[in-house]
């Protein structure tokens, strides 16, 4: 169950960049360590995923962002972590490393004025500084500059035992908790060639979709507060608060941290589980139509939301953007799927795909996933098969990686664990680090009243990004 | 919409009782109030808050405070958009390097008098991040707490216990 790992040399990684370039390849991650940088790849057509490794000499390696724009950021952060330097690419500027002053790209026009907003935003947001350049209401140009949250997570991670390690993963992005413990835990799997019990395989599947459905419930919300129509936002938090509720009685945390675990999962359903979850699904089943009607039926809101924020197909297809801003812009993609991984292969589910790209778009693949969601828990608490839920992790070296589905998209995970059974070196990549570019180019040519709105149907992770 | 409306009117508010407020976040508070910031402030505290690098956890649980089960406002807390409207910080995080000068600049911005209240395992100390060479640890390496407000995250009903004791402690003499 572990991707083909090949070791390169200089033109068999850069005849990779071309192909991303070509649109052959997909981008699903690329990171460094000490001298030695890291690329994760996918098909385009048959989704087959490979890892390339590159020995870096004299800490110098070809740079990929240099022909396929989706690697640029993730060059820069390992320049700033590693001092790898990415031959080729124009961008000299840190992103992760702060300190001193930061150069914004210039801009040059008639009348054209500067915002800036951030790090500290007006509400209760994560840091993030974006500069925007108007003329006049239209946004001309977005420039993010991220990394204020960034806390060294590989650092930490390097030399951790797998539990600590575990706990770090964990705090990755609190609000995909489950994701990245998933992927973390199915990437140390892959390692080690341990295999979670059945049981454990669809409570886990259990706990990431109540993750979805709490997450889609609150963005939801959310998108239409900040069109302001305040009731849709009180009804979905009502909702999303059941669910953490439900969260809390059946796991013990109202997120469901530190619940999965390398070899399955710490916390059984108790006795009254089922009864309790069920009653979830009743609550929002009865409840959840009646917001889509009028979300759908509010004119003065789908105003706001639709052709707001267009991100084209072309950007989603080139960025291999996942989740909700992929499905949104007619990139049928979920990790769930392709490659795959228990028990969704014994679980029936739409993926659901539009074209239009806009926030509406955004809004309605998400209550799609809301509905496909409360089938698969359904269909989990039906199916749920007998026996244990955690089996002990034996020490060995070896290398594993994992994709699972996050609330947001595709989770990239990759663990090399040493001879004495701790990690010796973790990269867990965000579906944000394919999502925030286009969020930049979504936002061109709205009107800056219009970016909360677009941003909130993005909703990136900040702290998923800066690790 | 009307039958959204007509079903909200029919089954009442949904908001729960208060809790009772935090005896330890009392007992870490009842030293540092003074009296004249007491009478200054009444009732009601303007919170600004600071993600000082948080995984973002705390933040979905300060979030729900504002649902309308727990319904901070009619406690008399709300959130304002600057620190020049603050009475009170709640920060979040370990306080990353990269946050740090942005956290001292938005404790300057606030207007005397003003309390700071740490938020979470990571607000305290670092929590799993301490020993991170890219973070400070803890919001008190930083600027002044006078409360933690515990928890990875604190749910809402603690983070309601520990303002509301904030509360009293402010306004009751």
């Amino acid at each position: 169950m572990n991707w083909p790992h090949s070791i390169v040399g200089r033109e068999a990684w850069q005849a990779a960049a071309a192909r991303l370039q070509a649109g052959e390849l997909c981008l699903l991650g690329l990171w460094g360590e000490p001298g030695c940088v890291h690329m994760a790849l996918m098909q385009s057509t048959s989704n087959e995923c490979s890892v390339l490794s590159l020995a870096c000499e004299s800490g110098r390696y070809p740079s990929v962002g240099r022909l396929h724009a989706p690697a640029q950021r993730l060059e820069r952060a390992a320049r700033d972590l590693y001092g790898l330097e990415p031959e080729g690419l124009a961008d000299a500027r840190p992103w992760l490393r702060h300190g001193g002053a930061y150069a914004f790209l210039p801009t040059e026009g008639e009348s054209l004025h500067q915002i800036p907003v951030g790090p500290v935003h007006a509400g209760i947001i994560e840091p993030g500084h974006f500069r925007f350049t108007a003329s006049g209401e239209t946004v001309v140009r977005l420039e993010q500059r991220l990394g204020y949250a960034h806390k060294g997570v590989e650092a930490l991670m390097a030399g951790a035992s797998l539990e600590r390690a575990a706990q770090l993963a964990a705090r990755v992005s609190g609000d995909s908790t489950v994701g990245f413990s998933l992927a973390y835990a199915r990437a140390v799997e892959a390692a080690l060639a341990l295999e979670a019990p059945p049981r454990a395989h669809w409570l886990r599947a259990l706990m990431a979709e109540l993750e979805r459905l709490a997450n889609h419930l609150g963005d939801i919300g959310a998108v239409c507060n900040d069109a302001a129509l305040s009731i849709m936002h009180a009804q979905c938090g009502q909702l999303r608060e059941q669910v953490l509720r439900a969260a809390q009685a059946c796991f013990g945390h109202r997120l469901m941290m530190d619940c999965v675990v390398p070899g399955g999962v710490l916390r059984d359903l108790p006795a009254d589980g089922e009864r309790l979850l069920r009653a979830l699904l009743a609550l929002v089943r009865a409840e959840f139509p009646d917001l889509v009607e009028v979300y759908d039926n509010t004119a003065s809101l789908k105003d706001r939301t639709v052709d707001t924020g267009i991100l084209t197909p072309a950007l989603a297809r080139q960025f291999a953007a996942g989740g909700f801003v992929g499905r949104a812009s007619g990139r049928n993609f979920d990790a769930r799927r392709t490659p795959g991984y228990a028990p969704y292969d014994k679980l029936a589910f739409e993926v659901p795909v539009v074209q239009a790209g806009d926030v509406n778009a955004r809004v309605w693949i998400r209550i799609r996933e809301v509905e496909q969601s409360l089938l698969l828990i359904d269909a989990i608490l039906r199916g749920l098969p007998p026996g244990s839920i955690c089996v002990p992790a034996s020490p060995r070296a070896g290398e594993g990686v994992a994709l699972v589905e996050g609330f947001r998209g595709d989770i990239l995970a990759w663990v090399r664990i040493g001879a004495g059974g701790g990690v010796e070196r973790c990269h867990l990549r965000d579906p944000s680090w394919f999502q925030w570019p286009l969020l930049e180019a979504a936002i061109e040519g709205n009107i800056v009243a219009d970016f909360p709105l677009c941003n909130k149907s993005f909703n990136c992770s900040y702290s998923g990004h800066d690790l | 919409m009307r039958r959204l409306l007509l079903r909200n009117f029919v089954r009442g508010p949904l908001t729960e009782a208060a809790p009772a407020p935090d005896d330890a976040a009392l007992a870490e508070l009842a030293s540092r109030v003074n009296q004249a910031a007491r009478r200054r402030l009444g009732r009601t505290l303007a919170i600004r808050e600071v993600d000082a690098g948080s995984c973002n956890g705390c933040e979905l649980e300060i979030h729900a405070l504002g649902n309308v089960l727990y319904d901070l406002e009619r406690f008399g807390l709300r959130f304002v958009a600057s620190p020049r409207h603050a009475d009170v910080l709640l920060v979040t995080g370990p306080v990353t390097h990269n946050m740090r000068e942005a956290l001292e600049r938005t404790y300057r911005a606030t207007p005397d008098p003003k309390w700071v209240v740490a938020v979470g395992a990571c607000g305290r100390d670092g929590g799993v991040f301490a020993a991170s060479p890219a973070c400070v640890g803890g919001v008190s390496a930083v600027v002044p707490v006078d409360l933690h407000i515990p928890g990875c995250p604190p749910t809402p009903l603690d983070l309601l216990r520990g303002l509301i004791a904030l509360l009293e402690g402010v306004s009751v003499t």
